[in-house]
């Protein structure tokens, strides 16, 4: 029995946008299965630049973007993007089809699958975001917190390997930020999630990533990390007033 | 913006289940499409003319009432025909030929019979594009467009017009709360300076969610064309009912043309 290979593997990224300005200047991260991780940063630190390497939506820089041993390449796209679900900030960017249940069932028929699969796995992929029932509506009919859990579905129903949240928590309720996060931790995944909220990183993540002017700064246990003040400060990150990270019980 | 809870689109829709409702919307469509052609296939100056837009009218009158489309529905539904309105309206003023004396307003008789039929030909396909849009929901006139093969560019346009339309509205509307929150009232001509500075803010705000959109279709496999779903057949009987209101107003056509 061989380790299977890691979910995700970044070596030495580095990227300019062809405006000139360099986003990344050699990332390198490695990512096991089923491990859970917070890419913390700074704006303008290259999180989203990093987290478009991902599914291939951005190549051609130097270096090498791996997903569970495939290589992203041009030809390994397709598969890349059903391994890879990037869940992005805004739902109503994410949810364009009419309705929830045709929303959740685009990607699944993108890869091909029969109808009965492709029903299946919508039932399946509401289910796991507790949003069962609500496939014939619109999302404009939706919550917020609702949309993003099924912003979440839409990706689960391709049967990822990793998925990467960006900023999940964002102009999220209370409410609807604890069930976002009893819906990712339940999800039996290798989770990438892309956050400015340390609090949400201490809680659903065990290790945590900084990424501060494209090159990886920090890299450890997300308890260690968030009581590092001084790399903290380097970084233009900060802990909420009254919160004090401590090992996750 | 009037967007209301069922948004802007879905608001021209009225729920029920009559027979027309229940019709897959690709019969539909084909019949509003061939009750159109065949009412602006109507000679104008054919002295049975009016004749045959009162039997039209009486046929797209009956479905929907069929359909338990209301009049004021229907009148509500014409608004969008004031622009012709205007234009038929202008028409027995400028044509040429022999002139009629109404009113003591001198007019062109080609003019009037050219612009009545205009009138006519207008309201009564809107009439029955009205009743299609009162019984068929936004996202099903789409699958019926898809199904009769409307080039998948052009459904991709209204599927996402549809989508984005209260999205893109309640926008505006943040816009013009903000606006107002800081005393602007609008008129004049700084008001219209204002205002086209908002037009092109929504304009590139919309553009820029098209990009993001765009990217996270592609991060879900988009490849440039929609994956339908299964779609309903339609049996002979689904087509009969639906192209009964086009036959019943070709029967019309018909009639003039023999007996005229």
């Amino acid at each position: 029995m061989t380790a299977p290979p890691p979910s995700l593997l970044v070596e030495d990224l580095a990227f300019a946008y062809p405006d000139g300005h360099q986003a990344l200047f050699g990332v390198d991260l490695r990512i096991e299965k089923g491990e859970r991780v917070a890419l913390l940063g700074p704006n303008g630190a290259g999180k989203t630049t990093l987290v478009l390497h991902l599914n291939g939506i951005l190549r051609g820089g130097r270096g090498r973007v791996s997903v569970a041993g495939l290589d992203v390449t041009k030809r390994s796209l397709p598969e890349i993007r059903r391994r890879v679900g990037v869940v992005f900030q805004d739902p109503d960017d994410q949810l364009f089809m009419p309705t929830v249940g045709e929303d959740v069932a685009f990607g699944p028929r993108n890869l091909g699958l029969s109808e009965d699969e492709v029903a299946a796995r919508v039932t399946t992929a509401l289910d796991q975001v507790g949003m069962s029932g609500a496939a014939d509506r619109p999302p404009h009919h939706l919550s917020f917190g609702q949309r993003r859990r099924i912003a979440v579905a839409t990706v689960l129903a391709m049967r990822p390997e990793i998925i990467v949240l960006d900023e999940p928590s964002s102009n999220l309720d209370p409410a609807g930020r604890r069930e976002l996060a009893e819906v990712l931790d339940a999800l039996p995944v290798t989770l990438l999630m892309v956050t400015h909220d340390l609090p949400y990183a201490a809680q659903l993540c065990a290790r945590s990533v900084i990424l501060d002017d494209g090159v990886v700064v920090g890299d450890g246990a997300t308890h260690e990390v968030l009581a590092d003040a001084p790399l903290l400060a380097a970084h233009r990150l900060e802990l909420p007033y009254g919160f004090s990270p401590r090992p996750a019980g | 913006m009037g967007a209301g809870h069922g948004g802007a689109l879905t608001a021209r829709y009225l729920p029920g289940s009559t027979v027309v409702h229940r019709l897959e919307p690709h019969p539909k469509l084909v019949a509003v499409l061939a009750f159109a052609l065949v009412v602006v296939s109507t000679p104008v100056h054919a002295p049975w003319a009016p004749a045959a837009y009162a039997g039209y009218l009486l046929a797209v009158l009956g479905a929907a009432a069929l359909a338990g489309v209301g009049p004021g529905r229907l009148v509500r539904g014409l608004v969008v025909e004031v622009p012709f309105v205007a234009f038929a309206l202008l028409l027995p003023f400028v044509a040429r030929g022999p002139r009629v004396e109404v009113l003591g307003l001198s007019l062109s008789e080609s003019g009037l019979a050219a612009g009545g039929g205009l009138l006519a030909k207008a309201t009564l396909s809107i009439l029955a594009a009205t009743v299609l849009a009162a019984t068929t929901e936004p996202r099903a006139l789409l699958r019926g467009l898809q199904r009769l093969r409307l080039p998948q560019l052009l459904v991709q346009i209204l599927m996402f017009m549809i989508r984005y339309a209260d999205v893109v509205g309640s926008e505006l509307h943040r816009m013009r709360v903000a606006r107002e929150s800081r005393g602007f009232t609008g008129g004049g001509l700084r008001g219209l300076r204002v205002l086209a500075a908002t037009a092109g803010a929504l304009f590139v705000r919309s553009y820029e969610r098209g990009e993001r959109v765009h990217l996270a279709m592609l991060s879900r496999g988009y490849t440039g064309t929609l994956p339908a779903g299964p779609a309903a057949a339609v049996d002979a009987r689904g087509w009969a009912v639906a192209l009964a209101l086009p036959a019943a107003a070709a029967c019309v056509l018909l009639t003039g043309t023999l007996a005229g």
